[in-house]
């Protein structure tokens, strides 16, 4: 098993989103802060293999988001997204 | 008010009860569920099923829904991956009367819905046919004029899921690993020349791929190649963790 087999994309983890968000959040768009791009998290790379989910731009390949849950919480760092766009 | 598969309500674990169980192939079972409190679903959508061991040890995986919005019941299909942890039970050990643990509709990406038209081409490998057929029952169900073609990859004829319902739609197969003797149709996987052949480039249509990850991949670039617009690919990976 490589690298690639573990690739996923946000749509595997939309059940741990919604443990965090109260919207859907596969739909919403986001912007990489790295390189600009915008896409809707259900397309973003997902690496979920690792202790928490790491979610990637699928451009530049950036960390978008980590969640890491344990003890019954949720870490959420989203520094690698400018901003999300949800549906109201 | 609250559309099914929309609900802004934190997302619960439910029980439901095991009605049925379908062997599709040798590998894949269908199971359906006699699940009360579902709210609905939209074709495409998948749900979470949660197995606890006896010491209390938890095992979590997604899985699409096979069923369209239009059924009563609730059906998942599962391929039995060896070394998964959760598959082997759901289509192994599992019988009817059995509880699960179930939450969802999950997901809002990878979905259809009749107004968003067509024409549908629908690419799936494996059992990432399994929300394609959602997706192929509630078009039959409410927009039988919308145009929906098919292109199954899977490795033989006998791995082909659902292959009794498919002969009523328009179904490519391309048998990667074995074919039967006499078959005419394709044996390799999935190119832009095949999809060339299966695609009508000239409407604006809507692909949906779902299959492992180097499937999907190879489609979606493949599908971009020959002149579909990105944004007019949808796709879904599935990975090793699916187990």
């Amino acid at each position: 098993m490589d690298e690639q087999d573990l690739k996923l994309d946000g749509n595997a983890e939309a059940g741990l989103l919604r443990e965090v968000f109260a919207v859907e959040l596969t739909t919403a768009r986001g912007r990489c802060d790295n390189c600009g791009a915008v896409a809707e998290v259900g397309a973003v790379t997902v690496y979920a293999n690792a202790p928490g989910c790491v979610l990637r731009c699928p451009q530049c390949e950036s960390v978008l988001m980590r969640i890491v849950k344990n003890g019954g919480r949720h870490w959420l760092d989203v520094r690698g997204i400018t901003w999300l766009e949800i549906q109201a | 008010m609250t559309l099914p598969g929309r609900a802004l309500t934190p997302i619960r674990w439910q029980l439901c009860d095991v009605a049925e169980l379908i062997d599709e192939t040798p590998t894949v079972k269908t199971i359906l569920l006699d699940a009360p409190e579902w709210p609905g679903h939209r074709a495409g959508q998948h749900l979470d099923v949660r197995l606890t061991a006896e010491d209390g040890y938890q095992a979590q995986r997604s899985y699409s829904i096979a069923s369209p919005p239009d059924d009563d019941g609730l059906a998942i299909t599962v391929e039995r991956l060896d070394d998964g942890e959760v598959s082997p039970y759901l289509a192994g050990e599992l019988v009817v009367g059995d509880k699960l643990e179930l939450r969802g509709p999950i997901g809002g990406y990878f979905v259809w819905e009749a107004d968003q038209g067509g024409p549908l081409l629908l690419v799936g490998g494996g059992s990432g046919v399994v929300p394609l057929m959602s997706m192929l029952r509630h078009r039959a169900a409410v927009a039988p004029d919308v145009p929906a073609r098919l292109l199954y990859s899977a490795r033989s004829l006998d791995d082909v899921i659902y292959r009794e319902e498919l002969e009523g739609f328009d179904v490519t197969y391309t048998l990667t690993r074995e074919q039967p003797a006499g078959w005419t149709g394709y044996a390799r996987r999935v190119d832009g020349d095949m999809l060339r052949d299966v695609a009508d480039l000239n409407a604006q249509g809507l692909a949906y791929v779902c299959g492992p990850t180097r499937f999907v991949e190879a489609v979606a670039d493949a599908l971009v190649g020959i002149g579909y617009a990105p944004e007019r690919v949808r796709t879904e990976r599935f990975g090793p963790t699916g187990g």
